[in-house]
């Protein structure tokens, strides 16, 4: 059946998968956001590790969702694969640096002969937390802002002088690291603070898993405070980046020609030329505050659920916003035809199709990820619970 | 890894050549580990037998370290792939990326969602329940095998593509010779069937030092028998497959096959190295035929491994490198004009496609048809042609160590075997001690497996496609080279960590489950 689809459908099609992987992974990085709340939250060594085990039991998933997101991107869109992450090297690299380390630290933290002790491994979990989120926040934003490099497929035939036969190049020394900190151009404040959003998110999603997986009072209370002040934080950078995005000048595509342009109010504009993402855009955010407001005012344990579905909906809305709408997700400031489109940069109709028969068991992934954890959460953690357990972090 | 004048380039293959080197360090430990496992924790559903449980759960902790600094160090090469060689990542994404998507799709979520059920299951669902979670771990890891040596067996073999001249860059045109190209069928059985080798032999290992220390005697010996019988049936297969793989590598790659020999000259009835030591000479094709300063030869055999048959004729790095017109062998500076033919004609072809000269345009194209098998070589235009050569010793060594090291092993199964069936591996104390000591054996021979498999293709990325000059991305070269050292600081770090746990938790045995602690 996918045969028969255009190659510019398979395209948005493979966005979706894109966009829908990255959704999901924001939702998960409440992993992160837990770690960066240990201290903070649990006052003794027991509440310590109830959380510390509330989240460890879930982090492989977020991990795996983050290697699944980088495959499928490499596998739908490569040129995308290449140019950023050869060119940001520096961002990527802190980004994967943060994520070795937490993903051994679940397991050696309590271990005896751990060689780095116990608070070491602490300390790894916040940092992962911390440049986990931030990072890919700020990273994501370029998808809005831009960033400094060209790709020339000529290159690869360039055999004269001692050049090498280059595609994509970065045109900053920093790679990656202008899009944090560069004075002269503000887009970094944008990316920043979507970077911050994100932190923020997933502290507050982490305070609404902890309300519905941990079964004791104490917690319940310290994250319902918590929780208020992550939310505020997190609306502050929201609106902040939200403000900026839909106000700046976007990358529009020419369908015709395919050249890339600047256009005054773009992502604002795509916002209403696409319906359907506005609605799904509106509900995410309603369904986020919704779910952070039953958990404060009606004392509800579920409040997850909505503002999870709710995150999903948003950060699709978010990633549609950049691509869809002859719309460049990965502008570039330094040669605007440079930039790519899920047109210029995508693999062909016939990998685009095979993968597409893949993706058909997504669902079925999905179907059997959600029964293993319902029937593993259907008892909530206590401390009794915890240490019973033959598998303790 | 002498000379590496420290460019880019080096920099790059040494920091991808650690990290995946680290990673296979942990890998095959979860191949096969994950089998073993679920075959115990099988033995226990079936038998109702509690000290079985408590064998499972012992070895399923060990297995729990290992699994996280695994993934750990497996994160890291995938997006290598666009960090370092983001030029590869362009040419051949298409083909290459499509294996890595579904392995993250089809087999990672398997594992770690089932690793979860397994690890904090035990009181939470039903015994039937816990068991399949432990077989579809092991079979998720298997598959994540699968998958990535298809794309492994893809770059040493290219199969299944086709080059577009539009886009610049090759693209699939048959998933199934991608997934059953004969290269990634004997890579995918080859590589698990080590993994489990190396499996049995660190259970065996482990139990063998709880023996010598009279320590958990039941549970050593129950775990040896399983251990070697799984590993005596791999290992009869590890050799068998390995000699699949050697045929593969006489087909497709050649020079990597001469370098596995030290073969400089070709013949029929061409020799095995049985034991060897080169020569040391950097310059190796001055060299002539004495090349080794002692040699035992098995004459014929290299023909036999190679092609099947005593008396084939086997092309030598000499014949490669200058061509041999007798055996059709063209030499490499041919391929190298060649190459350049196609790599300038397909620039042309898109310089005058642009201008709208279609007829011109489609003479060139022909050209770069015609030429296109030999496009990698394009790139050495203008340079020495022994730049092709891989690094002959290392690769020699590597693979005498492996070979020898196989052999050893199902010898040794069989003698665990033996004696534990005849109830005398507690009195054995020497087979004891050797068993402990064949530990980093198994890992020596794993590592210098892959040594054999990729250092033996340079400077191919992609077998005569893609260079690894033409493959990287542009950083500058202090950039990977930080990065390097910071890769080589943290996962040595971390294997310190894990080397202490899995002691101290050898150490403690079974009784103590971490919550005990
Ligand atoms: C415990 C580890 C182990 C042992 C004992 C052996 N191998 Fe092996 N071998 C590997 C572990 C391995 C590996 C790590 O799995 C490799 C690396 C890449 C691959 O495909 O498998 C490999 C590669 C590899 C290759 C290169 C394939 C390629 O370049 O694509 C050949 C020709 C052989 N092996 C042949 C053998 C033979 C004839 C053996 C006879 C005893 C043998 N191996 C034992
Ligand atoms: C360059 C090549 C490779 C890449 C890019 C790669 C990538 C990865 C990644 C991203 C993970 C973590 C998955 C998770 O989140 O759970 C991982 C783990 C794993 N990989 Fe690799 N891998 C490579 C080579 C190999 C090879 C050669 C094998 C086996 C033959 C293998 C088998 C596994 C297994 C079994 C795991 C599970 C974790 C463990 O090691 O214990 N990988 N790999
Ligand atoms: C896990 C075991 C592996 C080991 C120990 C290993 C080892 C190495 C080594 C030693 C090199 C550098 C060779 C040299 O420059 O002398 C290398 C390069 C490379 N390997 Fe592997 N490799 C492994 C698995 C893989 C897999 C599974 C893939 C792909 C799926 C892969 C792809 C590459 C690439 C792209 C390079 C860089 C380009 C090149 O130098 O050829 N490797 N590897």
């Amino acid at each position: 059946m996918f045969e028969n689809l255009s190659l510019l459908a398979l395209q948005h099609y493979w966005w979706i998968i894109i966009s829908i992987l990255g959704a999901l992974l924001v939702f998960l990085l409440f992993v992160q956001g837990g770690q960066t709340m240990i201290y903070q939250l649990g006052k003794t060594e027991d509440e310590r590790k109830m959380l510390i085990n509330s989240t460890g039991r879930k982090w492989d998933l977020t991990f795996t969702t983050l290697v699944t997101f980088g495959g499928a991107f490499f596998a739908s869109f490569p040129l995308f694969y290449s140019t950023s992450f050869g060119g940001a090297y520096w961002v990527w690299m802190a980004i994967l640096f943060a994520f070795i380390l937490q993903a051994v630290s679940y397991e050696f933290r309590t271990k005896t002969g751990n060689f780095l002790g116990q608070k070491t491994y602490e300390g790894f979990l916040f940092i992962n937390g911390l440049l986990g989120t931030v990072l890919l926040g700020a990273a994501v934003a370029t998808f809005f802002t831009g960033s400094q490099f060209s790709v020339d497929k000529m290159n690869l035939l360039n055999l004269t002088g001692d050049k090498m036969p280059i595609i994509s190049a970065w045109e900053t020394p920093f790679h990656g690291l202008e899009a944090i900190w560069d004075s002269n151009q503000l887009a970094f404040i944008t990316n920043l603070s979507l970077g911050l959003a994100v932190f923020f998110l997933a502290r507050l999603t982490a305070n609404l898993y902890f309300i519905n997986n941990i079964d004791n009072e104490t917690l319940h209370k310290r994250n319902k405070t918590c929780l208020l002040r992550n939310s505020i934080a997190f609306l502050l950078f929201f609106l902040l980046f939200l403000g900026r995005i839909l106000t700046i000048d976007g990358f529009a595509v020419n369908p015709d020609t395919k050249e890339v342009f600047i256009e005054s109010f773009k992502y604002f504009n795509n916002l209403i030329d696409m319906p359907f993402v506005l609605v799904m855009f509106l509900v995410g955010v309603v369904l986020v505050l919704y779910g952070i407001g039953v958990a404060l005012f009606k004392n509800s344990k579920k409040g997850i659920w909505a503002s999870g579905i709710g995150i999903v909906f948003t950060v699709m809305a978010l990633f549609f916003l950049a691509g869809f709408n002859n719309t460049a997700y990965y502008p570039s400031v330094f040669d605007l035809q440079s930039s790519l489109t899920i047109e210029n940069s995508s693999s062909s109709h016939f990998t685009l199709t095979a993968m597409s028969y893949v993706s058909l068991l997504v669902p079925f992934v999905l179907g059997y990820i959600a029964y293993a954890w319902w029937s593993m959460d259907k008892k909530k953690i206590t401390i009794e619970e915890v240490e019973q357990d033959h598998h303790m972090y | 890894m002498e000379h590496i004048d420290f460019s880019l380039v080096d920099w790059s293959r040494a920091q991808f050549a650690l990290t995946a080197m680290y990673h296979w360090l942990f890998v095959p430990l979860t191949l096969g580990l994950s089998f073993i496992v679920a075959i115990m924790e099988s033995l226990y559903v079936k038998t109702g037998n509690e000290e079985w449980k408590r064998i499972t759960k012992f070895w399923m902790t060990l297995f729990g370290i290992n699994f996280a600094i695994g993934v750990a160090t497996g994160i890291i090469l995938e997006f290598e792939f666009g960090t370092n060689w983001s030029n590869y990542s362009w040419f051949v994404g298409d083909i290459f990326g499509a294996p890595l998507a579904i392995e993250g799709i089809m087999a990672f979520f398997l594992e770690s969602t089932f690793i979860a059920v397994m690890f904090f299951g035990w009181n939470k669902v039903s015994k039937k329940f816990h068991l399949l979670s432990s077989w579809l771990v092991a079979i998720g890891s298997n598959l994540s095998a699968l998958w990535i040596l298809v794309a492994n067996g893809w770059m040493q073999f290219p199969a299944g593509m086709q080059f577009n001249p539009d886009t610049a860059r090759n693209e699939m045109i048959d998933f199934w010779s991608v997934l059953f190209s004969p290269v990634a069928i004997n890579k995918f059985l080859h590589t698990v069937t080590s993994g489990y080798v190396l499996s049995a032999i660190f259970v065996i290992g482990v139990s063998a030092w709880y023996l010598l220390k009279k320590k958990e005697i039941n549970l050593a010996k129950r775990s040896m028998v399983v251990a070697a019988t799984f590993g005596l049936i791999s290992s009869i297969y590890l050799i068998s497959t390995g000699d699949g793989s050697a045929k593969a590598v006489a087909k497709y790659q050649p020079m990597k096959l001469a370098a596995m020999e030290g073969l400089y000259y070709g013949s029929d009835h061409a020799p095995l190295i049985a034991v060897g030591a080169l020569k040391n000479c950097e310059d190796t094709l001055q060299v002539h035929r004495q090349s080794f300063i002692f040699e035992v030869p098995i004459y014929g055999a290299l023909s036999y491994l190679a092609f099947g048959n005593f008396d084939e004729f086997v092309p030598g790095i000499h014949d490669l490198v200058h061509g041999n017109p007798e055996h059709g062998i063209i030499s490499y500076q041919e391929k190298i004009e060649k190459g350049k033919i196609a790599i300038d004609a397909l620039a042309e072809y898109k310089t005058l496609k642009k201008i709208g000269d279609t007829q011109n345009a489609a003479i060139a194209l022909k050209t770069f048809e015609d030429n296109f098998q030999y496009f990698g070589y394009g790139y050495y235009f203008g340079r020495d042609p022994h730049e092709l050569i891989p690094p002959v010793r290392m690769s020699f060594y590597a693979f005498h160590i492996m070979v020898g090291l196989g052999t050893y092993f199902v010898l040794f199964f069989i003698l665990i075997l033996f004696f534990t069936l005849k109830k005398q591996v507690v009195d054995k104390k020497w087979l004891l001690r050797l068993a402990v000591w064949t530990i980093p054996l198994a890992y020596v021979a794993s590592e210098a497996g892959w040594i054999v498999a990729e250092v033996g293709r340079q400077p191919w990325v992609i077998q005569d496609l893609l260079p690894s000059i033409a493959a990287v991305s542009q950083i500058d070269s202090s950039s990977v080279m930080i990065t390097f050292f910071l890769f080589l600081a943290i996962f040595t770090t971390l294997l310190i960590a894990e080397i202490r746990i899995m002691l101290s938790q050898i150490k403690k045995g079974p009784e103590s489950s971490p919550s005990k602690q």
